[in-house]
């Protein structure tokens, strides 16, 4: 059997993703040996179609001819495997699925209608069998490059699940909200970055999605608790993975309640 | 020759997706067409209404190649807004955040993107074969980038230590002294990379009638603040940026194409540009090298802008040493400010090209309204100028090759079309 065919494909999205693996640059050669990278816009102007034993899927799903070219995609990969918060969940682009897209478009563009887009942006798994989901935006590079080795050794690919505290605490780092009374959203948010946020003094804003069975209840109630508004602890919510369940369910409920109080 | 068209489906080794399509009338060109299908992701729209501090972690993600350059334009605009000024710690601390985006956005660009067509390469990663020793010397010039990114802003994509006022924690000396021994090994690195990529063999063009446009500074190599200067003569002050250029939607693109409203005409932003204006204001290791290859003061070939990143890299290598090894790295991470009802201005040089952010916040620190204009979206009418010239130079019968020559011209401008769809036209309607 030759080396495994490796197709990286892009949706809606920055590139910031599939950047990180042209960022692992230690590494990068080393991949470039191991599989053949036959389609990669970005890299290479050798684009090949498939099948491909591989594919990664970075970006989001947001027109119409995007839907049919996800099955595509899907049709010729064996393994697929979606990067990033935009094709895990739909991205910062998600955030007009609760809103009026048409009256978006036109806030942007004097003439819309030369554009077609859907009214929401939603992650890969609406429409295809996704087999592996890694998480971030950006994802983390080294976790990038242990699922491909990984795959390429036959192994399923694991990454953690617990949430951002427990890195924290691994580090050493001093909990911004014990010690400084600032929001964060670490406890409810999976793991994966290494608990930047905390080591700089903020607030975890919540770049990987949620973490197992998180208790957003009950994080936001000890929110509430030092002066945060139920609106502002729902922006808090509403970013990078706005549609992720998790977090969208207890946005709306959190939006509910700013409403209730005005 | 009849009428015929080359279409190009997917631009590579460029950052985000387009295609490319030319009509030919025999010899004489009909139409060109840089097509960017890159869906709209609608930022100013979800900007609107959330609180000020979001801005620098969402407008990010409109690039990941570029997310400094977002997070510089915006902060620079919303604390005009807030009327706050920052100390001049903070200023030179984010001219070394931008130093580190502007090698790695460079290192990327000519290594594995823009050298492989001098070398005739599908990629960087083939060309690899052929020329380890100058691929892996570039990957370790962009690494250098990141990891400078990295120290300062938390981590090299979309970076999380940035923030209206400055910095939530400023790095501390062991941190930024780290960086050093490295950064000396990059600058002569990086003398030796542009050398070798001046020697490259440059097609015979220039682009007619150019106007290059870039921020300029009296005491600084234009970063994070100035005046805009053109390669015509004139002084423009960013806070005119909306009176004097003008974006119109075309059918083609998800990205608007922008012209002077003087002229009429396209205008090209981006390193030559900046180099074409600025040559004075390089670093001394910059300047000599720009005087040792010859470089004109006015470059008007758009392939040599490989070159161009290159004098950009060694700047930035040698400003970010200075700003390294200075001691007196103290002062709060941030200045403090008030909520303020009002509307701030400002562009900075990103990679690319001038990036303009516009923001009208409310008394709570709620944004009201934004506009974002990103340099790709500038240059891409100046593009299409250039190509429809380029043509006759390289029309053969041969399709493709016809075809990966006009590639090659657009891949020297390094375009970034992820995120050449975001912004809003001025000429917005309300009711
Ligand atoms: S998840 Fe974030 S980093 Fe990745 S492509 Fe989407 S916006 Fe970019
Ligand atoms: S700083 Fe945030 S992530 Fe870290 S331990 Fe405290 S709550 Fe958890
Ligand atoms: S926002 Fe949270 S998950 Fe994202 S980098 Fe910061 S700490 Fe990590």
């Amino acid at each position: 059997m030759g080396k495994p065919k490796l197709g990286v494909f892009k949706f809606a999205s920055c590139d910031g993703c599939q950047l990180s693996l042209l960022d692992a640059e230690d590494q990068l050669l080393a991949v470039a040996e191991a599989v053949d990278i036959v389609h990669f816009p970005e890299a290479s102007s050798r684009l090949e179609s498939g099948p491909y034993d591989i594919a990664l899927i970075e970006g989001s799903i947001t027109t119409p001819h995007d839907v049919e070219r996800i099955q595509q995609i899907r049709g010729d990969s064996k393994f697929l495997m979606t990067i990033g918060a935009c094709a895990t969940a739909g991205g910062i682009q998600a955030l007009r699925n609760g809103a009026d897209t048409s009256e978006f478009m036109q806030a942007v563009y004097a003439t819309p209608e030369y554009i077609q887009v859907l009214d929401q942006s939603t992650p890969i798994a609406e429409h295809v069998k996704v087999d592996f989901e890694l998480r971030g935006c950006p994802i983390n590079q080294y976790q990038l490059i242990e699922v491909i080795q990984s795959l390429l050794a036959g192994r399923t690919p694991r990454t953690p699940k617990h949430s951002v505290c427990l890195d924290c605490k691994r580090r050493g780092t001093v909990c911004v909200t014990v010690a400084q009374g600032i929001a964060c959203l670490g406890p409810v948010t999976q793991s994966g970055c290494d608990a930047i946020c905390p080591s700089y003094h903020r607030g975890c804003y919540g770049c990987y999605g949620p973490a197992a069975q998180p208790n957003l209840v009950s994080l936001s109630t000890q929110t509430l608790k030092t002066g945060v508004s139920p609106a502002e602890a729902a922006h808090r919510l509403q970013n990078f993975n706005v549609s992720a369940p998790a977090f969208h369910k207890e946005s709306q409920r959190l939006t509910d309640q700013a409403r209730e109080q005005n | 020759m009849g009428n015929r068209t080359i279409k190009v489906e997917t631009l590579t080794r460029v950052e985000g997706e387009g295609g490319l399509y030319i009509r030919l009338n025999g010899e004489a060109v009909d139409e060109v067409r840089l097509e960017i299908y890159e869906p709209p992701r609608l930022f100013e729209a979800l900007l609107r209404g959330r609180p000020l501090e979001d801005v620098p972690d969402i407008t990010a993600r409109i690039c990941g190649i570029c997310p400094v350059a977002y997070q510089m334009s915006s902060v620079h605009a919303l604390e005009a807004a807030l009327e706050v000024t920052v100390s001049p710690e903070i200023r030179r601390l984010r001219r070394l955040l931008y130093c580190g985006e502007w090698i790695e956005s460079h290192g990327l660009h000519m290594h594995l993107l823009h050298a492989p067509d001098f070398l005739g390469f599908d990629s960087g990663l083939e060309m690899a074969k052929q020329f380890p020793d100058e691929v892996n010397r570039g990957l370790r010039l962009k690494k250098h980038g990141n990891q400078l990114v990295d120290m300062l802003g938390g981590r090299a994509i979309h970076p999380i230590n940035v923030c209206v006022g400055g910095f939530y924690r400023l790095p501390t000396r062991k941190e930024v002294h780290k960086l050093i021994p490295d950064f000396e090994w990059g600058l002569n690195a990086a003398i030796e990379t542009t050398r070798w990529v001046a020697g490259f063999d440059f097609p015979d063009f220039e682009s007619p009638d150019c106007e290059y446009i870039s921020l300029s500074h009296p005491d600084e190599y234009p970063m994070n603040a100035g005046v805009m200067k053109t390669s015509r003569g004139d002084t423009i002050d960013v806070a005119n940026y909306e009176a004097e250029f003008e974006e119109q939607q075309v059918p083609h693109s998800t990205a608007l194409h922008a012209i002077r409203k003087s002229t009429g005409r396209p205008y090209l932003l981006g390193p030559l540009a900046r180099i074409n204006l600025n040559r004075d204001k390089l670093s001394p290791s910059a300047q000599k090298l720009a005087d040792e290859i010859k470089l004109e003061p006015l470059c008007c070939n758009p392939h040599k802008g490989i070159i161009a990143r290159g004098l950009e890299i060694i700047h930035a290598y040698e400003e970010a040493l200075m700003i390294l090894r200075d001691q007196t790295l103290k002062g709060k991470s941030r200045a403090s400010y008030e909520y303020q009802a009002g509307e701030g201005l400002s562009a900075t040089e990103a990679p690319r090209g001038t990036l303009f952010h516009r923001y009208i916040v409310d008394k709570d620190g709620k944004i009201v309204e934004a506009s974002i204009v990103p340099p790709t979206s500038q240059n891409q009418a100046q593009i299409e100028t250039d190509l429809k010239q380029w043509i006759s130079h390289v029309i053969s019968n041969d399709e493709r090759e016809t075809a990966r020559k006009c590639e090659n011209l657009v891949r020297a401008y390094d375009p970034c079309i992820s995120c050449s769809t975001h912004f809003l036209n001025v000429k917005i309607e309300r009711t």
